[in-house]
């Protein structure tokens, strides 16, 4: 089932009587999400990933702008019409029940001809735990679970109802930085295995990036970027985004171009045909950094970390916009432990050009048709 | 140190401890037979015989006749099966009556939003500085107006809500998670549905010590019931008691009396013992990280 979303609007009265401006929490969001895929929404605390997903699913009623699944537009009908099975953020089991009444609660709602009777029910139910491997559990309390083995339950829950479309509000968020990694692959798991569409809320940038189809980047309730994953992390469309993926994060530095040549602290590190001369922004991802001895960039050498698979480099710069700057270079990188100074040549394919004014890109090189 | 030494300060330190509970011990069993002497008592009193009773001078802690013709005439010189029947009529009604009214208010209050919801609440709130004797008279007053003395509905009516009930339900209801509710939307739960399956359950520890709360009040309720009924057929077993020990055997028959009070005792006693686990055994909160 694809979804729709046409010109999504949310606004909320201002809390804070003395502005009378509303609060805008999704800002004419349009989007297409292509059925069976999964869509992960990524942004800063904030930004309107749950009032998104409480729109699609109906707990919330949009200002303006319309939602369509398929063909149907369901922007005013009710959240149980809709199809849509949600997963909390703190799961939001009820406690009184055992696993399996849990995730038999949905159906027993079920009216009129869809009504189950209770064997179909704990068939259903059966299913459902199974997809999720909670199977033994069945007779437990909620309380009496692991973390891990709660979210399962969310999961299985709002699977039970053979829903159109799957929304998960940062499911994660409350497991230990291992279960994290095991459930998510979980997730991608159940959502091929039921080929549901699915929205899966995070601010973790690794976690959407390891598991969507599609990534979609919101800052302050207006979409920045949609695209697949590697393709948002390779060409960020303006300087938010580049700086939200990524870790660690991308360096930035003040810079000028002149003459089709990137000018950092008054050496030209890179050509860059193509862009208008102008101060810039330039942002270079950790492994666009190539230690060289005549290396055009030259730093100031902080430290050099071995984490095993690579190495960084941490180093200082004057048109630095921050502390330090963070490269990754292969292990195998001689880098001097004690000169004063490190200089590095640069990857054009990871240094990224963005207006100091708008943030927006600048693209150079290959992009605009120059060599 | 010596071994001696350390042995020596070990073992005074046991003594010193043993001597502690056992003090601990005798005081409290000194107060456990405070309590419970009245319940003796009052079960003694009740199995000796009328005539034994009065030819004691001074009261003897034993009987070596028991006898139960006192609760025998407990049950016939008054109707005191009548009254059992009208508390109990009383008693349930009355409780049911106010727990469907506190758990709707209380519902409103934690879960609707309305113009004036908070003024209200304090409102109510503010309604329990006022002294019940100052209520009983205005109450009173109210209920002939209306016609309803020796009634059921005037002996209920004053008492089916409680605004201290209202308000401890309340605080209860707030603290269940609001994704909980969310859940239960998404899955096409009616908020009534929600209430009776959700929130009911998961405030079940507080709903059954309210109830008992309230049927302990009911059972033992004197003063207005006295006020409000003067026909026995309406009586309570309070003023029950009070009509045995005044006129029921047409002389001031104690033993008989208080026989009528271990009877009339006897289910709340009940009632305690068998909830008591259910109190203390709560339904898990858990279930809700975060
Ligand atoms: N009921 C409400 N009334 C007023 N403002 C609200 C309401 N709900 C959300 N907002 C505002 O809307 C904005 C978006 O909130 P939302 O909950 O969608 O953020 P989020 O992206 O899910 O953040 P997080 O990652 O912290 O969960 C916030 O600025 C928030 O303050
Ligand atoms: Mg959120």
């Amino acid at each position: 089932m694809k979804i729709v979303l046409q010109e999504l609007t949310k606004r909320y009265p201002n809390q804070n009587k003395k502005i009378k401006e509303d609060v805008v929490a999704v800002d004419h969001f349009t989007f297409e999400i292509p059925d069976g895929k999964l869509i992960g929404l990524l942004g800063p605390s904030g930004c309107g990933k749950s009032t998104t997903l409480n729109m699609i699913c109906g707990l919330e009623k949009p200002t303006s702008g319309r939602i369509f699944f398929g063909e149907d537009d369901v922007t005013d009908l009710p959240p149980e019409n809709r199809g849509v099975g949600m997963v909390f953020q703190s799961y939001a089991l009820y406690p009184h029940l055992t696993v399996e009444q849990n995730i038999m609660f949905p159906l027993e709602n079920f009216k009129g001809k869809d009504k189950l009777t209770r064997e179909q029910m704990k068939e259903r139910a059966k299913k459902a735990a199974d997809l999720v491997q909670i199977g033994e559990l069945l007779e437990r309390r909620p309380k009496e679970l692991s973390g891990g083995q709660q979210q399962r339950v969310a999961i299985a829950r709002a699977l039970v109802k053979e829903p159109r479309v799957l929304l998960l509000d940062e499911p994660l968020s409350n497991l230990d930085a291992r279960l994290r990694l095991q459930t998510r692959e979980e997730i991608r798991r159940i959502q091929r295995e039921t080929g549901v569409t699915t929205v899966f809320v995070t601010h973790d940038q690794e976690e959407a990036m390891s598991i969507s189809d599609w990534i979609i980047v919101m800052k302050q309730g207006v979409v920045q970027q949609i695209g697949w994953p590697q393709e948002v992390y390779d060409k960020p469309v303006n300087l938010f985004v580049a700086s939200f993926l990524g870790t660690p994060p991308i360096n930035v530095f003040r810079a000028r171009a002149e003459g089709g040549k990137l000018y950092i602290g008054g050496a030209a590190v890179l050509d860059v045909p193509g862009v208008p001369d102008g101060d810039v922004t330039a942002a270079i991802r950790p492994e666009g950094f190539i230690p060289c001895e005549d290396g055009p960039l030259v730093c100031g050498r902080r430290a050099v970390e071995t984490m095993g698979r690579d190495t960084s480099v941490v180093a200082t710069h004057p048109d630095f916009v921050r502390e330090e700057i963070r490269t990754i270079v292969p292990s195998g990188t001689r880098v001097d432990a004690y000169a004063p100074t490190v200089s590095f040549a640069l990857r054009p394919e990871k240094t990224h050009l963005f207006d100091p004014e708008t943030g927006e890109r600048i693209p150079f090189g290959e992009e605009t048709g120059h060599e | 140190m010596e071994r001696e030494d350390f042995d020596r300060i070990e073992q005074a330190a046991r003594r010193r401890e043993r001597i502690r509970s056992a003090v601990t011990y005798v005081l409290l069993a000194l107060w456990a037979l405070i309590v419970l002497f009245p319940f003796y008592w009052m079960i003694l009193t009740s199995v000796k015989s009328y005539s034994a009773y009065n030819a004691e001078y001074v009261p003897r802690l034993f009987t070596l006749a028991p006898t139960m013709q006192n609760y025998a005439d407990a049950f016939t010189a008054v109707p005191l099966g009548r009254y059992f029947l009208n508390t109990a009529v009383f008693t349930v009604l009355t409780t049911g009556l106010m727990l469907l009214v506190i758990v709707l208010a209380a519902y409103a209050f934690a879960r609707l939003s309305f113009p004036g919801k908070d003024a209200t609440f304090t409102f109510l709130l503010s309604l329990m500085m006022i002294p019940n004797e100052l209520v009983i008279i205005t109450n009173f007053v109210t209920i002939t107006d209306w016609g309803l003395r020796n009634t059921f509905l005037g002996l209920i009516l004053p008492s089916v809500t409680s605004v201290f009930y209202i308000y401890l339900l309340k605080e209860n209801f707030e603290q269940i998670p609001e994704e909980l509710y969310k859940a239960a939307k998404v899955d096409g739960t009616s908020d009534f549905k929600y209430l009776w399956k959700v929130m009911l359950p998961i405030c079940s520890p507080t709903i059954v010590t309210i109830t008992i709360l309230k049927v302990i009040e009911c059972w033992n309720s004197y003063v207005w019931p006295r006020l409000i009924t003067d026909e026995p057929t309406r009586f309570l077993v309070s003023n029950g008691i009070q009509e045995i020990r005044e006129n029921g055997f047409g002389r001031e028959n104690i033993p008989a009396m208080m026989a009528a009070v271990v009877v009339v005792s006897f289910p709340l006693i009940v009632l305690f013992l068998l909830f008591h686990k259910k109190i203390m055994e709560g339904v898990s909160r858990g279930g809700t990280k975060g």
